[in-house]
């Protein structure tokens, strides 16, 4: 019978306890991050979108062979003298027109590798997070600056350039045999 | 109602539709757009969320968004279920607890009906959801459905003895079962109510408030476990049974369900201020009495039924995310070893007080 009644007690008493506590918890601040209006804010080192700086970037491409999936990659064209690439922000002479420059995200694992070897850090990591696509291929970014008719008239004037040396050289070459030609019979006349 | 709603219209029919589907689209519908966004809103306050916050500013509309999703959804029926049953089912649960409302005195003016056996005709009708909870269940052919069904009848039918106990107490000290007569026997001020030893005076009055406490205590956790909430939800208990008897049902026979639930908890709410907190009555007097416009007393007292009953509706919530479920032999512990044993010594003590 005391059990009886003490179980009783302890039954009333001990939901009334609870209801104390979530009734405190009715005033508590949530803690709900409302997401898509407010975000938290990332660490430093977070890894997860690539960016590419292409006013910084030389051609080189390091960070294509250093990754480890292939997910980078680079063609490039060489300048022609006339042409002026300037510089870079750390002072490089850029060199090479970048005529493609694609990263396949879908495939990057995040593992940094690309960024580290970049002579002129213009590749890294950003914090941006949100890039889902409804197709795969918008996932493969390009970062060239360059019109495709810009990359077709640096190529041909890449071509024509160096069909202009190949010509001069063998203009020069067919010059050299020519005068070592003429000279020989000169030496003979002599 | 109806006959003032008679005089008006001049159609006895159309006037009688009129007056029973009152309720329905004046309180059942509003409050239960409230208090489904309530008990989300609750819910989430006391897990230090926020609840729903897209739908209209704070998520006010949310629930008027799912009744909206809801209406358009598939009325799914099952190749294996019981048509007939399956289909019937839904509108007996919900007839059953709407039909609880005709004998709720909202205000001294409109009460559904006016018969004298006001409290025991609404524990008669409220059964029929046992039947159509039994129904649902049995005709899912599913045997979760079937095991939540089952234990919401052998639950709801083992809590009507101690409700109706406490229920019996009340009639006994009031000697009516007519629940608009047993609110006028309450009015005035608030140490009427008879909670507080109702309207009489001296030494018994004192001496009748811890039983009515134990009383009310009783009688709220019984209609708890008759509207299947949590600590009491084990009919649908997610974590174990999908969810009960309604895991079969899709659409607006599903909405009936929850509508019958809802209208279930206020009604249950309503009892509970009627029998034990003054029903319509104003706690301090009214207003209207005190600047002498007539009409505006049974606004206040539809006002004052209201805010009781939504406050029981709150702590019925509060509770339900307080305390967690009940096993099915606790369940039965509680009702038979304890509040029938209680509510019986209750009514015999306050018989011998009420005799004195
Ligand atoms: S982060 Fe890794 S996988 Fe992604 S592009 Fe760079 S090297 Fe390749
Ligand atoms: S390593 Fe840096 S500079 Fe070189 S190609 Fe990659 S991004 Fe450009």
């Amino acid at each position: 019978m005391k059990q009886y009644l003490i179980n009783t007690w302890q039954a009333i008493y001990t939901v009334l306890v609870g209801m104390k506590i979530t009734f405190k918890h009715l005033f508590v601040p949530s803690v709900t991050i409302q997401y898509p209006d407010v975000k938290q804010p990332m660490v430093d080192r977070v890894r997860n979108r690539l960016f590419v700086n292409m006013d910084d970037c030389i051609g080189c491409d390091q960070c294509a062979r250093a990754c480890p999936v292939n997910c980078i990659e680079i063609e490039t064209v060489k300048s022609v003298p006339p042409e002026d690439l300037g510089k870079t922000s750390q002072g490089k002479k850029k060199a090479l027109w970048v005529t493609k420059f694609d990263i396949d995200i879908a495939k990057c694992c995040y593992c940094s590798l690309c960024v580290y070897p970049c002579p002129t850090d213009c590749i890294y990591m950003t914090d941006s997070y949100e890039f889902s696509e409804f197709e795969r291929n918008d996932l493969i970014y390009k970062f060239a600056t360059l019109t495709p008719e810009e990359t077709e008239e640096k190529k041909a004037n890449f071509e024509k350039f160096q069909a202009e040396k190949e010509a001069k050289k063998a203009a020069a070459a067919a010059a050299k045999a020519k005068a070592a030609a003429e000279s020989k019979p000169d030496d003979k006349k002599e | 109602m109806y006959e003032i709603l008679t005089d008006i219209i001049g159609n006895q029919i159309v006037a009688y539709v009129i007056a029973a589907a009152l309720p329905l689209f004046v309180f059942i519908l509003p409050f239960a757009l409230v208090a489904v966004l309530a008990e989300r809103k609750v819910s989430a306050f006391m897990q230090d969320r926020l609840g729903p916050m897209r739908t209209g500013p704070y998520g006010l509309l949310q629930t008027v968004a799912d009744i909206l999703k809801l209406i358009q959804k598939e009325d799914i029926v099952a190749s294996d279920t019981d048509k007939k049953l399956f289909n019937l089912a839904p509108i007996l649960v919900f007839a059953g607890s709407y039909a609880a409302f005709a004998a709720i005195p909202f205000t001294s003016a409109y009460i559904g009906s006016s018969a004298d056996v006001g409290i025991f005709f609404i524990i008669a009708i409220s059964s029929l959801v046992v039947a159509g909870i039994l129904m649902a269940g049995w005709a899912s052919n599913n045997k979760y459905s079937l095991l939540g069904s089952m234990r919401s009848v052998a639950q709801i039918i083992s809590y009507e003895i101690p409700a109706a106990l406490v229920i019996l107490t009340m009639v006994m000290l009031t000697g009516t079962l007519s629940l608009s007569e047993m609110t006028e026997m309450q009015t005035q001020y608030f140490w009427n109510w008879n909670i507080f030893g109702g309207a009489e005076t001296g030494i018994v009055k004192i001496l009748l408030i811890p039983f009515m406490l134990v009383g009310f205590i009783i009688f709220y956790i019984s209609s708890l476990a008759e509207v299947n909430r949590t600590p009491f939800d084990i009919p649908e208990a997610e974590s174990e049974l999908v969810a009960g008897y309604h895991t079969e049902y899709s659409g607006m026979k599903f909405a009936m369900f929850f509508l019958a639930e809802y209208a279930n908890m206020f009604a249950v709410s309503a009892i509970v201020v009627a029998l034990f907190f003054g029903g319509y009555h104003s706690p301090f007097g009214y207003l209207g009495n005190a600047i002498g416009i007539d009409w505006l007393i049974p606004v206040e007292q539809l006002f004052w039924f209201t805010v009781k009953g939504t406050f029981f509706v709150i702590v019925q919530m509060w509770l339900r995310w307080t305390l967690p479920r009940l096993r099915v032999d606790q369940l039965m512990n509680v009702c038979w070893k304890y509040l029938i044993p209680y509510a019986f010594v209750n009514l015999i003590i306050v018989g011998i007080l009420t005799l004195l």
